[in-house]
């Protein structure tokens, strides 16, 4: 929880991660250069007295996860959204087990997403099964763009990519959240492509499509479809620091994704460990749209408690105390228009 | 940093290459490379050319790193008394594979082979539909800001009505580029076809513009920011 100026926020991190990316876990060149790159956005884009050394943030496990996230970062709930990598990295870049395991220690405090892969066919879907029964998944992370064998990526319409997404549906795994944003190595397919959420959304209804980083680098392609789909959503990892760094752009991301999808369907992430959340939601909270961009109404409390905790906690059913609540739910607005064209 | 050797004889050849190089575009971004600082630097020796190129992560797409390398050969290539050419991508994790399809002129399938599907021309066109895009709504923004034009009028507002400036210049140069036609009374806003609009049409047209805008233009912060974060004063 978050208190400011008398306004108390309920805050859900929805995407956070316990990663190895030392050099003893690097399959390969390519694991230095991804953790590297992480590197590079956590420097590029933190406020100077929040960076971290090179080696506390190529590993930092779990114990300064509950610090970072909960102790310091003010949030009441986080997700954790994994991240396999298995071509760069030994035992994965996202340590799964170990996030589980702390999930599990801590579950009024932390919800486990796993991750599958379409491309594993039959013995995949088993796999899945499995998986949801143990760790009681109710999201899963998908990495359209994941290496593969030859494959460089998929689509979430393919055939067998269908066959999962029927298999959550069973399953009770509600929230698909999808990695479209910075790049893992797509060639010819354009993995940042968002089409394929469009065709997904509208034929699995049941189901919630959050798309990491709010398409980024294609914020209009996201806005676009997320307007037209009452069950596409918008996770704001990897967006959310440039409210430090980039406050004017900042605001007109805010601002488009407030148009174009509505205060009911923007979620906040840390993505933690790239950053930590505690000045994020500071910075946030004091957050609004500068005067010279009059196009753009002024982001109201309510609207903030919504992307800093309401929407998520509806999405996974959290139990939000009554005094951390709107006077009426969040996150079940219709949009089947753009948000700001029905006002 | 871009050094460039300063013997007399080379000099009117290096502008010759720096005003080439700077014709080069980061398709997504639709500014010049050298702008972008992607340009890390230029040998020029006996009349032959080495150029190397760097990008803001090791992780850009290939795609994109193989037309900015590729149309960066092809830039310098049509330099009026060039020697020979060659173009090197550092840093980047196909750099091997790029530089050694590059120097055997391979092309995007021959240099990736079964990792790609088809060539790059669907790819630029996409980004080069945005890029007019994000020109369009520069020009109707100005317009409005600027002048009495209203939302109302825009559908009939044609290029003679754009006044002339960088904003202009831009467009027209997307215009060219999609295949649009840059007549005088050609409409300014237009759909990715170049068809002219319905009023009604017009202000949906130019909300979805204004987000092809921001995303552009805030993709090239984010990677002007890392490019300075990786490579710190010289970026």
């Amino acid at each position: 929880m978050y208190e400011k100026d008398g306004e108390k926020y309920y805050v859900v991190d929805a995407h956070v991660h316990i990663w190895d990316g030392r050099e003893s876990n690097q399959k390969n060149v390519h694991g230095k250069q991804f953790i590297d790159c992480f590197y590079d956005y956590h420097r590029n884009l933190s406020p100077e007295e929040v960076v971290w050394d090179y080696d506390t943030y190529t590993y930092y496990g779990g114990q300064r996860l509950m610090k970072d996230v909960f102790e310091d970062g003010y949030a009441d709930h986080a997700i954790f959204q994994a991240t396999l990598l298995s071509d760069f990295y030994k035992t994965g870049f996202g340590q799964t087990e170990e996030a589980f395991g702390l999930a599990s220690e801590h579950p009024d405090k932390l919800t486990y997403n796993h991750a599958y892969d379409p491309r594993n066919g039959e013995a995949g879907l088993e796999q899945l099964r499995r998986d949801a029964e143990r760790m009681n998944l109710k999201g899963v992370k998908l990495y359209t763009a994941e290496w593969h064998g030859d494959s460089r990526g998929y689509k979430l319409d393919e055939p067998w990519s269908r066959r999962y997404l029927e298999e959550c549906l069973e399953l009770g795994i509600k929230n698909i959240h999808v990695h479209k944003g910075p790049t893992i190595r797509p060639l010819d397919r354009d993995a940042f492509d968002v089409a394929d959420i469009d065709k997904v959304a509208t034929d699995y209804l049941d189901l919630n499509f959050i798309v990491e980083h709010v398409g980024l680098p294609r914020l209009e392609d996201f806005c676009w479809i997320a307007t037209q789909e009452s069950n596409v959503y918008g996770g704001l990892a990897v967006a959310m620091p440039f409210v430090h760094a980039r406050p004017k752009y900042f605001a007109q991301i805010i601002g488009e994704l407030l148009y174009w999808l509505g205060e009911d369907k923007i979620l906040f992430a840390s993505d933690y460990a790239l950053w930590t959340p505690k000045w994020l939601v500071e910075k946030f909270v004091d957050f609004q749209i500068p005067a010279d961009l009059p196009e753009y109404a002024p982001i109201t409390t309510a609207q903030k408690k919504k992307i800093l905790g309401l929407n998520a906690a509806a999405l996974y059913g959290l139990d939000v105390p009554a005094e951390l609540r709107l006077p009426t739910d969040a996150g079940d607005a219709p949009a089947e228009v753009a948000a700001g064209a029905r006002s | 940093m871009i050094a460039v050797a300063s013997t007399s004889q080379s000099q009117s050849l290096s502008d010759r290459v720096l005003a080439a190089l700077s014709a080069v575009t980061d398709p997504e971004l639709d500014e010049p490379i050298t702008d972008l600082g992607f340009v890390r630097s230029v040998r020029i020796e006996n009349g032959n050319v080495t150029v190397h190129l760097r990008l803001p992560t090791s992780f850009c797409s290939p795609n994109f790193a193989y037309l900015m390398a590729s149309d960066a050969l092809d830039a310098l290539r049509k330099v009026e008394r060039i020697g020979d050419v060659v173009v090197q991508l550092d840093d980047h994790h196909d750099s091997d594979k790029i530089n050694a399809g590059l120097a055997a002129e391979a092309g995007y399938v021959g240099t990736f082979g079964v990792e790609a599907e088809e060539s790059l021309d669907e790819l630029r066109r996409i980004f080069w539909v945005k890029a007019h895009t994000a020109a369009m709504e520069r020009c109707a923004e100005q317009l409005l800001r600027s002048t009495e034009v209203t939302v109302d009028d825009l559908h009939l507002v044609t290029l003679a009505d754009v006044p002339d400036g960088a904003h202009k210049e831009a467009l027209l140069r997307r215009r060219v580029a999609v295949g649009l036609g840059v007549d005088p009374a050609d409409r300014l806003v237009v759909d990715d076809e170049g068809q002219a609009l319905a009023a009604a049409d017009v202000p949906l047209r130019l909300r979805f513009a204004k987000s092809v805008r921001i995303s552009m233009e805030g993709n090239a912060h984010f990677c002007r920011g890392l490019l300075a974060t990786r490579y710190g004063s010289t970026a």
